[in-house]
């Protein structure tokens, strides 16, 4: 389907892009993106996807919008307190760009449910904007085994880090992390805080993950941890390798379905 | 003896497992950090066994929970 008069004005800067144009348009408005988590990572990232074009969007979030989310959620506003968040993101896509699709699943991630919102649509790439490790860590499993490419990424305080998952092409979250921290070991955002600025830096490169893969151009953080230190201004690109004792992705898995670890009580609401 | 640390030259007196080397730089949360040497990762029951030398690359890689 050609691009319309309309869409060739909105999407211009990308078209005349070599890398993109029209047809690589065409293939951002045919892609489909999961965002779980529409927080300080989620928003930036879902809000840059929706610019960008990608024609199906899924929201997964079962919290609702608290006055102390807006100081880095930027798909929320101050109107939206008390809101779901999913609604809250939905209806900021709508406003944004009328050629998107919206999913909303106003649910928690489970290792119950998870496997069946990936292939609900058939997404093509899964980004995790989640705050806790068992959430981290089930995405990382269920995209493993369902084989999603999909985006990790954590921020805390002044720094951030994140990788891409290919399937076959590289290690996953769990090659590097074999398992969650007991509760309460690492901090959270909740608990150390986090300049809001950090979920905009990192989840915009999420985006950008999520839209070369879709376009099929340029190097993908796959084999490679991106660390950020603000206060330093510092980026480094980590090699990683791949793990053989990897329990997900390794020469012999345990971990055949997705785990539900016990929540981080500090995660709770 | 020299090494590099997450990228930074550190100077050593005297070659160090990743334990010591840990508490040397101040590691944050030493217990749950993924180590890297020379681009291949070392098991945490082998920190204590696995010593430095001249030349190594070694990576401490953190976990970043937060996210919304």
């Amino acid at each position: 389907m050609a691009l319309t008069d309309k869409q060739m004005e909105r999407y211009s800067r990308h078209v005349i892009l070599k890398q993109v144009g029209g047809k690589g348009q065409q293939k951002i408005l045919k892609s489909k993106v999961l965002v779980i988590g529409t927080g300080g990572l989620g928003a930036p990232a879902t809000m840059y996807l929706a610019a960008a074009g990608v024609g199906n969007i899924g929201l997964v979030d079962f919290d609702t919008v608290d006055l102390s989310n807006l100081q880095r959620q930027i798909i929320h506003q101050t109107a939206d307190v008390g809101k779901a968040k999913v609604k809250s993101g939905e209806e900021t896509i709508n406003a944004m760009n009328p050629d998107i699709k919206v999913t909303t699943y106003n649910e928690k991630v489970t290792a119950a449910n998870i496997c069946d919102i990936i292939k609900d649509k058939d997404y093509d790439f899964v980004i995790d904007g989640t705050d806790n490790f068992p959430a981290k860590f089930l995405i990382n499993d269920a995209c493993v085994i369902t084989k999603k490419p999909f985006s990790h990424a954590g921020i805390i305080r002044f720094e951030g880090q994140t990788m891409t998952y290919v399937p076959g092409k590289g290690p996953c979250y769990r090659c590097v992390f074999k398992e969650p921290p007991p509760p309460d070991a690492v901090p959270t955002c909740r608990q150390a805080g986090v300049l809001g600025v950090m979920g905009g830096v990192i989840g915009t490169l999420q985006a950008t993950e999520a839209l070369k893969y879709i376009l099929g151009i340029g190097e993908l953080l796959t084999g490679y941890l991106l660390t950020y230190n603000a206060l330093t201004m510092t980026f480094r690109k980590v090699k990683l390798p791949k793990n053989k004792k990897c329990a997900v992705c390794g020469e012999n898995p345990i971990v055949l379905n997705p785990v539900d670890y016990e929540a981080n009580a500090c995660d709770m609401r | 003896m020299k090494i590099k640390v997450n990228g930074k030259v550190t100077e050593l007196k005297e070659s160090v497992n990743i334990t010591e080397l840990l508490d040397i730089v101040k590691a944050e949360q030493p217990d749950y950090v993924t180590v890297q040497k020379n681009d291949e990762f070392v098991d945490h029951d082998a920190f204590k066994s696995t010593f430095v030398e001249e030349g190594d690359n070694i990576e401490f890689l953190y976990f970043m929970g937060g996210g919304r």
